[in-house]
């Protein structure tokens, strides 16, 4: 008898992806990033302390196309994180898990509310962009 | 670090194709996960054309069919048929579930998929080594600890209120869907040297006896729950709840038991 070693099944590439996961996929991917932006603050705070034209190199850098496109993952990231962080409160008070003895043919509450969770912290970014935008353009004027 | 690919020694390959019998009236594909022990291949996907319109409505109906009529080389663990003996716990249709209480017609449309539990140890086939999932059950102590002296003529009673917080907690017959469809116990389910998260289905069992009124050991529970990994590493992530074959709530009997670690601490 050949006695290789056991295999591992297979886990992340066969699972059913649901809300729920990607919510907790995405809490930790949004944290990561956040850090990241830690440093561009941090570029900024030095830049600021240094001179004008160290400044003057991070303000095109914010300002240019990648500056933006960032900034605004950054506003997301930021705000999904909030709002699932808030979801984490209701759990940590014992909300928000459904009952049990769930009907399994019913989709479980946890869904919605993972679904609001998302579109609430998109909402949010499109308000904060929308904000900005016309404060900027109402500033030209 | 989580490991997110599998290792070399687990990669699937593609298998063998049975086709169904001519004049075969409703035929469903099944693809099922083999993996034989006696040779030293790779796990491989086998597919399976079944007549449905001569098979039971459960995916273990097919399984039994399969193994009867197809291949008999085929193995899994099945013995209640009716959802109480928790041995068909196997991933179908890419959710963890009971082959027997699980409708071949509820599985989305298309190819049925059938793996072992996730993240697991193979035995073969659909058999999965449940050795260290025991062995962190049996690290909770789950029976009755007390130290009062038992009532002289009677059992240990308890009162229909206090019996009613057992509801949902009880029915649990760990198959074992819950701990392994949590992503927290893929990646910290086996570290080892006492750094194992418990996992759902375990900390269910533990709540089940923190929670019951006649258990006098709460407090040493609780401090051997108290710990950055064994209870921790719970991040709702609620594919334990969504799981169940038995419509229990292991992720809120965790939060229930998070909320007594702060309530502890606080008075």
């Amino acid at each position: 008898m050949t006695q290789t070693a056991r295999p591992l099944s297979p886990h992340l590439q066969i699972y059913r992806w649901r809300v729920n996961m990607l919510q907790s996929t995405l809490h930790r991917l949004s944290g990561l990033f956040l850090c990241l932006g830690g440093l561009l603050l941090a570029w900024g705070l030095i830049a600021a302390a240094s001179s004008a034209q160290a400044w003057s190199t991070f303000a095109t850098f914010c300002g240019s196309p990648i500056g933006l496109v960032l900034f605004i993952a950054w506003s997301w990231a930021l705000l999904f994180h909030l709002c699932n962080g808030i979801q984490h409160l209701f759990r940590d008070a014992g909300m928000g898990y459904d009952v049990p003895l769930r009907d399994h043919a019913k989709t479980p509450s946890y869904f919605a509310t993972g679904w609001l969770v998302i579109a609430i912290s998109v909402a949010l970014t499109v308000v904060v962009w929308v904000c900005y935008f016309l404060r900027a353009n109402g500033g030209a004027a | 670090m989580a490991e997110f690919t599998l290792p070399k020694n687990s990669k699937v390959r593609q298998g063998k194709k049975y086709p169904a019998r001519a004049g075969a009236k409703d035929v469903r594909t099944f693809r099922i996960y083999r993996w034989n022990p006696d040779d030293a291949e790779n796990p491989r996907v086998d597919e399976y054309e079944v007549d449905m319109a001569a098979c039971g409505p459960m995916v273990l109906d097919a399984l039994i069919k399969i193994k009867n009529e197809i291949d008999s080389t085929l193995t899994f663990r099945r013995s209640c048929r009716e959802g109480i003996c928790g041995s068909c716990a196997m991933n179908i249709d890419g959710t963890n579930t009971l082959a027997c209480t699980r409708a071949v017609g509820d599985c989305a449309a298309g190819d049925v998929k059938i793996y072992p539990l996730p993240h697991m140890p193979v035995v073969k086939d659909l058999v999965p080594d449940m050795t260290h999932f025991y062995a962190q059950h049996a690290s909770i102590k789950p029976w009755i600890r007390t130290q009062s002296a038992p009532p002289p003529d009677s059992e240990r009673l308890q009162s229909v209120e206090d019996r009613k917080k057992l509801d949902g907690l009880y029915e649990c017959i760990l198959c074992a869907c819950c701990s392994t469809a949590c992503p927290s116990y893929w990646w910290n389910g086996d570290k080892g040297e006492g750094n194992d998260f418990l996992g759902p289905a375990i900390l269910l069992q533990a709540y089940r006896w923190i929670a019951d009124s006649r258990d006098e050991d709460t407090g040493a529970r609780l401090d051997e729950l108290e710990d950055p990994f064994k209870l921790y590493r719970c991040h709702t992530i609620m594919n334990c709840t969504n799981a169940c074959p038995k419509g229990l709530n292991p992720a809120k009997a965790i939060g229930e038991i998070k909320k007594l670690m702060v309530e502890r601490k606080g008075a």
